[in-house]
């Protein structure tokens, strides 16, 4: 069975002062296989966390607190850490954000390529040296031969992201997760690399999970979008719907908020002001209220809840009257 | 030269050696930015950005060409001289924490340039930290506060503080809004665009972002590889991009508008040819350069029209 990831009521948390507290808060979403799916939000959204704990890449007193994660019909968050490594860099493959420290600086890449492909095949070294190559032209390194045996060092920040991704593509994966994977490099370098990702995912009908804080980067990408914010989704839905009609508050802000070239010199940017609450500070009530142009009484007493909008999910008590929805769907 | 100028560079150029051989990291750069103006440097990582940031701030000696900072041209200045003229040129950096002293107080951190100069008494440093403090919008409870314990946004606020409480003329942003958040970005330009208003203050702004250079510059430099392959009014580079890179650059940007995806994805584009030479050195990136002779045989010389000047043998012409 082929349907693509399925995550489930996911939650994590973390340590504050006041103890364990979660930073990522029963989120569910759908990876159907071949599609793309954007997690945005702001630093300390949790949208991170979400990728480590899929990669079950955690490590105590962080930790997942419940949920289910399902990758073709198969429920893989009961798997033991021994059953998972298969998972791990073999089903589900990720590309971080910084690749210098995503690569052993002392070891040639070739070499690194080479162990990870073992790790996930019963193939010979020699074989594996091969498809290390092959891997290599594909995300398209010049003179491949030559450059499996360059160290990391040798190479561009652009030519380093794509030997993460060949290393994230040798255990041959359905599920590609990129943390931020292009957020380190160059505009023009940015471009070539979310091209080699789409092209990459076309070819071998990859599900990409990609996150990023870049709505630009989002909306050339993906096919979905997830918004998080204070690690609760608050708005999940068809990409160009949403860019089209943002209907939660913060999605709204947040599109307003950014400064790319088609926006208006000569007025400011339009801000969203104070910070995001951390872990402990979170009271009930939606989390966004205090920074929300639209807060009433009612959104610091009662909980949101997605909801289903416009074909899409909003966790948002005023959606209706603040987009003017005649609030049946 | 007019007394309104803040900054001139002449053929401005600095080579390092390493074991490979000779760098040129900044090739014959020429501009000027006129007193209260804004001046966009952008380009990608190693185009020779932060080159010019530390050769207009004098940390590192030019090998050839000349700086001049309001009207003085710094290799001909003494060490006391300098020293003066820094008060006028100030700096803020990338990265919100590692620019501070974790271990230092907010006071301290901002007090650190008026005990420099030894600037007023204890206690009108104090007053003017306060002060200063206020207009970067933090308040006086974060005086005793560290580091760690300030957000980017806010670290990045009080950076800007220690950077204008000499009230200098010049600042030089160096990547400054590029760690941070889309929403906290957005306050600290909004920021800038307000203190340059109220203390006609000089920007050099240093960044890869062209979405940020277009919101904060009054005139762009579009560099590569040590060159300033273009310049000329936001308006100009934006709107009728004469060289193939900024053209290039500009549409890199993702728009937050989503595509009709394709079934197929475009094909890759060719990568960059890392040997540079005195032809141009955008040609085996360039569409163009890829097939006319004269991009790899003929030198580059500067075109212009107006203030609108280019460095390329087939300069593009239409509206974007």
């Amino acid at each position: 069975m082929n349907t693509g990831l399925q995550v489930r009521n996911l939650s994590v948390s973390v340590p504050t002062t006041s103890g364990q507290r979660l930073a990522v808060d029963n989120i569910s979403f759908d990876l159907p296989k071949g599609k793309s799916i954007a997690l945005v939000g702001e630093s300390g959204s949790g949208k991170s966390l979400t990728a480590y704990a899929l990669m079950r890449l955690l490590r105590a007193p962080v930790q997942i607190e419940g949920g289910e994660v399902v990758l073709n019909g198969e429920l893989i968050s009961n798997l033991t850490p021994q059953e998972f490594r298969k998972i791990r860099g073999g089903k589900i493959g990720m590309v971080y954000q910084d690749p210098m420290s995503a690569l052993n600086p002392l070891m040639k890449i070739g070499k690194q390529i080479v162990e990870s492909i073992l790790a996930h095949s019963d193939i010979e070294k020699n074989a594996a040296k091969k498809r290390a190559i092959q891997l290599l032209q594909e995300v398209g390194i010049p003179a491949a031969e030559d450059s499996f045996n360059a160290y990391p060092f040798e190479f561009s920040g652009g030519m380093l992201q794509r030997v993460v991704i060949a290393m994230a593509l040798s255990g041959n994966p359905e599920i590609l997760i990129a943390d931020e994977a292009t957020t380190a490099l160059d505009v023009t370098t940015q471009s070539r690399v979310l091209n080699l990702i789409s092209q990459l995912a076309y070819d071998r009908g990859l599900s990409v999970l990609l996150i990023t804080h870049d709505l630009g980067v989002a909306a050339q990408f993906a096919d979905e979008l997830v918004v998080m914010y204070a690690g609760k989704i608050v708005e999940y839905g068809e990409i160009r719907g949403i860019f089209s009609k943002p209907l939660h508050p913060y999605t709204q802000a947040l599109l307003e908020s950014r400064c790319d070239y088609t926006i208006d010199f000569t007025k400011p940017i339009n801000t969203i002001l104070g910070q995001p609450p951390k872990p402990e500070n979170r009271t009930s009530g939606c989390a966004f209220a205090p920074r929300c142009k639209f807060k009433e009484d009612i959104c610091e007493s009662n909980d949101p809840r997605l909801e289903s909008v416009l074909h899409r999910s909003v966790a948002c008590l005023r959606v209706n009257e603040i987009n003017a929805l005649s609030g049946r769907e | 030269m007019s007394a309104q100028t803040a900054i001139q560079t002449t053929d401005l150029t600095k080579t390092y050696s390493g074991a490979r051989g000779e760098v040129i990291a900044l090739n014959k750069a020429s501009f000027t930015v006129e007193q209260g103006k804004t001046l966009a440097l952008v380009g990608e990582s190693g185009s020779g950005k932060t080159t010019v940031a530390r050769l207009v701030l004098g940390l590192v000696p030019p090998t050839d060409g000349e700086v001049s900072i309001l009207g003085q041209e710094i290799s001909k200045l003494k060490e006391r001289e300098m020293r003066s003229l820094r008060r006028d040129i100030q700096v803020v950096q990338q990265n919100p924490y590692s620019q501070l002293n974790r271990r230092h107080t907010v006071k301290r951190i901002v007090e650190t340039p008026l005990k420099a100069f030894k600037e007023g008494k204890p206690a009108e440093r104090n007053d003017r930290i306060v002060e200063m403090l206020e207009a970067v919008g933090l308040d006086a409870a974060y005086l005793r506060r560290r580091p760690h314990e300030l957000s980017g946004g806010q670290c990045q606020r009080v950076a800007i503080a220690r950077a204008l409480v000499l009230n200098p003329k010049i600042l030089i942003l160096d990547e400054a809004v590029s760690a941070l958040d889309v929403s906290v970005r957005a306050q600290v330009l909004n920021l800038l665009k307000s203190l340059q208003r109220e203390r006609n203050l000089t920007y050099l702004f240093i960044t890869h972002d062209l979405g940020v250079a277009r919101y904060i510059a009054d005139d762009i430099a579009v560099m590569f590889r040590g060159k300033i392959v273009e310049k000329g009014s936001r308006e100009e580079v934006f709107e009728i991009p004469k060289h193939h890179y900024t053209k290039n650059l500009i549409s890199s940007v993702p728009l937050a508008e989503p595509q009709e995806k394709s079934t197929k994805p475009k094909t890759i584009a060719n990568l960059p040819n890392p040997n540079p030479s005195d032809a141009c050195a955008y040609r085996s990136r360039c569409e163009r350069g890829q097939v006319e002779t004269e991009c790899v045989s003929k030198v580059l010389v500067p075109n212009s029209n107006k203030s609108h000047q280019w460095l390329c043998h087939f300069p593009l012409n239409e509206r974007i």
